[in-house]
């Protein structure tokens, strides 16, 4: 089957400073992906070359056509009610009809009127991602969606992609240095570390039949940390219990 | 804000006019100063009726508003356009800025020669002078905002193959809108100064023509009829450009807001 991201030799380099050198990587359709590094480590770059806001030195890319992509702030247009936001990527009238099932889907139904300054941090989240969504696209791109929010908004909008993503059944790449949020929603996590960024640890999430589960995933979330060579703090301390949803 | 205390802080830019008012009428009420030196309020409020009831107070007050409008119109206009590219297009300001920053140095007075000798005694002058005078703070303000619009929306543009002119309907230009209606006041006010200017030179009426014939005929009290009407006239151009803006700018979440 072909990929929904063929990664082939990717060489970036800010000056002098290599970020990725001859990196490559591949994403099954289907498949939900996180990039787990520390900061600086080059997976945000390596998602935004994917989204085509970066040009490599050198290296093929190969995506589906349509992508979605989330950063870490919302980024509304502040002048445009949630409604609107969404639609701004709307395109021709079966975009626009699909304006409201997107923002029904985030569970901003009864904010679609607001004004961005009246959101919380949370919900404007969401509005990115409903915006994200208009196009249906077939790769959704997420590069920390949740790290500038709060716990429990966090947790919240953790719990809701994880729905989005199976609902609409849509690759997702998810960036994030939070080795929970990857177990939570990744099928496959990819650890970088070095510089330039190379893959330092490859670990597939068990029961990735996406049933529910209450696992236990000590030893995923060891190998984890210690790839990042961080130790793997205490069991309950910021660690929600993982229950993927049905 | 509560609508009582509102009003209560309004009324408190009331309170210096009215003692400047008091000192003025008291000045000219004992006497010490000639009336062909400083007219009194009340001069100056006969004179105003006597303006309204011939139709001149209007026939000028017309004149004015009219060269203002006009004026500030027609550099509004091409503030957003020039402004618009200059700010997209480091290529088109390479060009055009240099020259712009070059004339936006010229004093006011300068380019009276020139228009006069080219453009005659006649409304187009006026209106020319009026349009350079309120044309730069709006350019200059709408290059500033449009290259303080936050990156990272054009990139949400980008991400959805927005670009060009619709990248700059879509985004940049409301984005910048703040500086836009910061400049379009400061050029209005201008724009004021400006019709002075142009109206102390060979104009049949208005407020500027006021002022001179005042000055020929040594009448204080028609001089300062003249700058009470600019002073009103100015201060309400400002407070209607703070009022649009307020309507324009719902969205924004500074301290203002």
């Amino acid at each position: 089957m072909k990929p929904a991201v063929a990664v082939d030799g990717l060489t970036i380099a800010f000056g002098e400073r290599r970020v990725l050198e001859d990196f490559s990587l591949v994403v099954a359709p289907g498949e939900t992906l996180a990039i787990l590094g520390p900061s600086g480590c080059g997976k945000s770059t390596l998602l935004r070359a994917i989204a085509r806001l970066v040009t490599p030195q050198s290296g093929r890319i190969e995506t589906d056509a349509e992508i979605g992509l989330v950063f870490q702030e919302p980024r509304l247009l502040p002048w445009l009610s949630v409604e609107k936001n969404v639609a701004f990527a709307a395109r021709g009238d079966v975009e626009r009809a699909r304006v409201k099932d997107a923002i029904d889907l985030v569970g901003l139904t009864h904010a679609a009127h607001l004004l961005p300054k009246a959101l919380s941090g949370g919900m404007a989240q969401r509005a990115s991602l409903a915006r994200s969504l208009v196009r249906s696209p077939k790769l959704l791109l997420l590069d920390e969606p949740l790290s500038a929010l709060d716990a429990l908004a966090r947790l919240d909008l953790q719990v809701a992609i994880a729905r989005i993503i199976r609902e609409t059944g849509c690759t997702a790449v998810l960036v994030t240095h939070d080795v929970e949020e990857a177990l939570f929603l990744a099928d496959r996590i990819v650890v970088l570390g070095g510089a330039p960024a190379a893959v330092a640890t490859v670990l597939e999430v068990p029961s990735n039949d996406r049933r529910v589960r209450s696992a236990d995933l000590t030893r995923e979330r060891n190998v984890l940390y210690a790839a990042l060579g961080v130790e793997t703090p205490p069991a309950g301390a910021g660690a929600p219990r993982l229950i993927r949803v049905q | 804000m509560p609508k009582q205390l509102g009003r209560r802080e309004a009324a408190l830019g009331l309170a210096l006019p009215l003692v400047l008012l008091a000192a003025w009428w008291y000045a000219t009420a004992l006497g010490g100063i000639k009336v062909y030196q400083l007219a009194s309020p009340g001069d100056v409020v006969r004179e105003l009726g006597v303006l309204w009831s011939n139709g001149e107070l209007a026939k000028n007050l017309i004149a004015s508003v009219g060269r203002v409008a006009f004026g500030f119109a027609v550099a509004l206009l091409l503030a957003i356009g020039i402004g618009t590219s200059v700010g997209l297009s480091p290529r088109v300001e390479r060009i055009i800025d240099p020259t712009l920053q070059a004339l936006r140095a010229i004093p006011s007075r300068a380019w009276v020669p020139l228009l006069l000798l080219w453009l005659g005694i006649g409304e187009t002058a006026k209106i020319v002078l009026i349009a350079i005078g309120a044309f730069f703070p709006i350019y200059v303000n709408l290059v500033a905002g449009i290259r303080g619009v936050d990156r990272k929306l054009v990139e949400v543009a980008e991400i959805f193959g927005i670009r060009g002119f619709a990248l700059a309907r879509r985004v940049v230009i409301p984005a910048a809108l703040p500086s836009l209606l910061v400049g379009a006041r400061v050029g209005l006010t201008q724009a004021w100064l400006f019709l002075v200017a142009a109206e102390l030179l060979g104009a049949t009426r208005g407020l500027g023509f006021l002022l001179t014939e005042g000055q020929q005929i040594s009448r204080t009290d028609e001089i300062l009829t003249a700058i009470v009407l600019l002073a009103i006239c100015g201060k309400l151009s400002e407070s209607g450009m703070r009022a649009i803006e307020k309507r324009l700018l719902y969205w924004t979440d500074g301290i203002g807001a």
